[in-house]
């Protein structure tokens, strides 16, 4: 099970950046394309991260690039670059319905073959920035078998709902949440919660985590490196939790020599999802 | 390629580089490197831009590198932009890029 | 009389070298008017103080770096010295920074022909690089410099210190007057050793000076200038805890490995660099400090407003200083009674009888480049170039329970983990760890450290595996080319010669 905590945002065209930002180590690297880069600079940017996903630096590390949105004229290039240079994941800004996924995945196939890349290698993942993003999320991330992860994107959404962060309970981005989780999870796919834009307010930022992660979301897309420590440490299981799921591992493999059907721990029952959570929380323990 | 107009790519901010092609009125490829790890990179700067020209075909022009201590797949990354930006080119030839 | 002195000759032979009395002030003329009694050692100018010095052509000259890039006293002094024709002087600075670029005119002119300092920065260091002056310089560590003042190989003739207040005594400290650079350190060594001492300030306060760092009992000379330096620019180093990503990085991993090192317990003591790392690791110190209810018993340097922070705080008990950074650090030593001043010779000095350095136990240094072998080079660049200085390094570095080097693996296209060192200042022997953003090698004479830090989970690895990791970023870089000619001398702090610096060829 690949562990998608933080996804950390990358500049596409800034150089020092792309010639660094695999030390921090987080779980997935997002060059961008989209957002970072001025207009003007979009073909050299594009250069810049195909160099850099060939990079041996980052072979060890889950790579996303942020093409531009379908509405543009620059992300059929950028689905290029970010195909051939080897790219894990593409991520589709502002997506607003399935019909954008299927687009995109036929031209990834088509990319795919043009540089004999196996057909369905390269994954896809959409990031909902507006109101029918929200009330397509469902549909968006069945659409395609491809599809790995739907991402929630705070600040072009909220613009489309006029209104703005309140920093604290936050019921302006409540639905969205919910409604983007519950996509995810219909989907089997993981979900990613919004950037904290405020980079020097660590308890700002920890706080949404807690949100974050009380819902369920897999992880965070995050624009400062400091804040992959910080994610991953709140997202740590306890002890108590580590010893439970080393327990029920362990109930399992016994299950399994004794050639029982049914595994059970304390008397109860556990169900396979409990043993896959089991072992993504182990999993979680030792990346911490 | 063919390089018809000045173009400039890249930044001079520190681990980047400058690059700026133009055409040469000679018929002849001049490279001019500048760069504050010249002793110690000089020769591997000017492979990476040398082999990154070549396989654009790239045979006559005038590059200026300004270097500030850029890996090399910065450098080809550079340059490859800043030709294609010179040779006023839309469509990219991506066997010839890596 | 004369009959006694006869008389103690025919007692004792001995004796008779004694002199008769010849009036209450015969050797203290100076008493004889009130004018003379108490203003004496007031020059009306430098050019006067210059004169009464008894400065002649081929003597030294010393200064101390405590005002660092805010500094006026040295370029002051040596134009002065030049104006008035002086030739072949030997300029002994504690340190040389890029303000002192305008000594390259002297230099070529004559004034300056031998320098002996704890390094050099900017065009002076280039020009020097390239061959500028026929001595070599002489390059010396803080406790070092003090050992060559102590065995005579160098003496300095007249010391122009630079203090923030003195009384028309010359009782001066550095943190009581408007412009103020905290701890004199380094100028306490050269009133001590000097002949002739000419103390330089903007502010002449009554006598006497209730608080002392130099005493009157070695000041000849005192100048009351309108400018010895300019309080913009002395504080040095990070007044706030970086937000680049790396320094942090770097600065988390150096407090882990402190924490699991073994040194980590009530009543350890440190010292840190001024580096942005060090700065920031001295807060996640404080994190981990409070969680384990730790205190230091003393932190020793080169002391930063984050280690008189951390003191305000109860954490630190003793703060020791022989260099103030910053503001924070300056404010620290003026006003709180367990902020004490010492000397380089207190400080580092691997002769004197006790040197501070002795009882620390952990410290985090920098380096521009270390080796294979954990050799530490932090005066010359990758260019072959001089751009840092050997300050407290090797002297703390050596007498250190743990010493821990922390830098980025690579500063743009350049390793900082190399096969050889370029120019070596700080053996391997005396190196522990090396912390960079892409892991932590244990020099192997430590086993029982690193499996410590194993046993911690940190991200350790090896040397070998890291300088891998940086050529396979970088390339190997060629070999720089040097001439025959020695332009530096790198003095280890026992006067021994550990390294020398060769001429770049062009």
């Amino acid at each position: 099970m690949k562990l998608r905590r933080s996804m950390l945002f990358v500049p596409g065209d800034n150089a020092a950046m792309l010639s660094t930002s695999f030390v921090y180590k987080p779980d997935s690297i997002m060059f961008d394309l989209e957002d970072a880069v001025s207009p003007r600079e979009k073909d050299s940017a594009r250069l810049m991260v195909y160099q850099a996903l060939q990079h041996p630096a980052y072979r060890d590390i889950e790579t996303v690039v942020r093409i531009n949105g379908v509405d543009t004229e620059f992300w059929q290039k950028d689905l290029e670059a970010a195909i051939r240079g080897g790219v894990d994941i593409v991520r589709l800004p502002k997506t607003e319905n399935a019909q954008e996924i299927h687009e995109l995945e036929a031209h990834v196939a088509r990319i795919e073959k043009g540089c004999e890349r196996p057909v369905g290698d390269t994954k896809l993942m959409a990031a909902i920035e507006s109101a029918s993003g929200v009330v397509n999320a469902v549909a968006i991330a069945s659409a395609s078998p491809r599809m790995v992860a739907i991402a929630m994107a705070g600040f072009d959404y909220l613009v489309d709902m006029h209104t703005r962060r309140s920093d604290g309970w936050e019921p302006e981005l409540f639905y969205a949440r919910a409604s983007v989780l519950h996509a995810a999870r219909a989907a089997h796919i993981d979900a990613f919660d919004v950037v904290y834009g405020n980079v020097n307010d660590d308890e700002g930022f920890l706080r949404e985590v807690k949100i974050a992660k009380q819902l369920g979301f897999n992880g965070k897309s995050l624009i400062h490196p400091k804040q992959i420590e910080l994610l991953h440490k709140a997202y740590a299981p306890s002890e108590e939790e580590v010893n439970h799921a080393k327990r029920v591992l362990a109930a399992a493999e016994e299950a399994h020599r004794k050639g029982l059907g049914v595994v059970s721990l304390d008397g109860k029952m556990i169900d396979p999802p409990v043993i896959d959570e089991a072992q993504m929380t182990l999993q979680m323990a030792a990346a911490a | 390629m063919k390089v018809i107009k000045e173009a400039i790519a890249g930044t001079l901010e520190s681990s980047d580089l400058l690059v700026k092609v133009a055409p040469s009125h000679k018929g002849t490829r001049e490279i001019v490197i500048r760069s504050e790890v010249i002793k110690q990179f000089g020769k591997q700067i000017r492979h990476a831009v040398t082999d990154t020209l070549d396989k654009l075909s790239v045979s006559d022009g005038s590059i200026v590198i300004e270097d500030k201590g850029a890996l090399d797949c910065v450098i080809r990354a550079r340059v490859q932009a800043a030709v294609l930006r010179a040779c006023g080119s839309q469509e990219l030839d991506w066997g010839r890029l890596s | 009389m004369t009959s006694a002195l006869k008389r103690l000759e025919a007692q004792d032979p001995a004796l008779g070298k004694l002199r008769h009395f010849s009036g209450a002030n015969a050797e203290t003329p100076f008493l004889a008017n009130s004018d003379t009694k108490l203003h004496r050692k007031l020059c009306a100018s430098l050019e006067e103080a210059i004169q009464r010095s008894g400065l002649k052509d081929g003597m030294t000259i010393s200064f101390h770096h405590a005002f660092r890039e805010g500094d006026k006293v040295v370029n002051k002094v040596v134009d002065t010295l030049a104006r008035l024709g002086f030739k072949n002087l030997t300029l002994a600075s504690s340190s040389l920074l890029n303000c002192h670029d305008p000594l390259v005119e002297h230099i070529k002119n004559g004034v300056i022909t031998q320098i002996y300092s704890s390094g050099m920065r900017g065009k002076l260091a280039e020009a020097v690089s390239n061959g500028l002056m026929e001595r070599p310089v002489q390059i010396h560590s803080h406790g070092g410099r003090v050992h060559l003042l102590q065995t005579g190989e160098l003496k300095i003739d007249v010391a122009f210190l630079g203090v923030s207040c003195c009384d028309e005594f010359g009782n001066a400290n550095g943190s009581r007057g408007k412009l103020n650079c905290g701890s004199l350190g380094y100028a306490k060594v050269d009133a001590q050793f000097a002949r002739q001492v000419v103390l330089l300030t903007e502010e002449v306060v009554d006598f006497p000076n209730p608080s002392v760092s130099i005493s009157q009992d070695r000041v000849d000379w005192i100048v009351k200038l309108d400018e010895v330096g300019d309080s913009s620019k002395i504080s040095v180093g990070a007044a706030r805890v970086t937000n680049n990503p790396r320094e942090l990085l770097i600065a988390r991993h150096a407090a882990d490995v402190i924490e699991y090192s073994g040194y980590f317990n009530d009543g350890f003591s440190m010292q840190t660099g001024s580096g942005a790392s060090s700065t920031a690791a001295t807060r996640f110190l404080e994190e981990r400090m409070t969680r384990k209810g730790i205190k230091a018993s003393f932190a020793l340097g080169g002391i930063t407003g984050g280690i008189a922070d951390l003191h305000k705080k109860g954490l630190i008990k003793t703060v020791v200083d022989v260099q103030s950074f910053d503001g924070d650090a300056a404010e620290s030593l003026r006003t709180s009674s367990s902020h004490l001043e010492i000397s380089a010779n207190e400080y580092a000095n691997p002769t004197s009888k006790a040197a501070y350095v002795d009882r620390v136990n952990v410290v985090i240094l920098s380096a521009l480049e270390i080796d294979l072998d954990f050799n530490v080079n932090v005066i010359t660049g990758s260019d072959g170039v001089m751009r840092g200085a050997s300050g407290g390094h090797c002297d703390v570095a050596a007498a250190a329970d743990l010493t821990i080097i922390v830098a980025p693996l690579v500063r743009s296209r350049l390793p900082t983990v190399v096969r050889r060192v370029t120019t070596l200042l700080t053996p391997g022997e005396s190196v522990d760890v090396l912390v960079t953003d892409h892991g932590i090698a244990v020099n192997p004479k430590r086993p029982e450290v690193e499996q410590r830090l194993r046993d911690a989970h940190l991200p350790v690895t090896t040397i070998d595996e890291l300088h891998q990791q940086a050529v396979a970023l970088t390339g190997e870089p060629e070999p720089l080319e040097f001439t025959e000619r020695i332009v530096g001398i790198v003095r280890y702090r026992d006067g021994s010669v550990i390294d020398v610096v060769r001429q770049v060829r062009n």
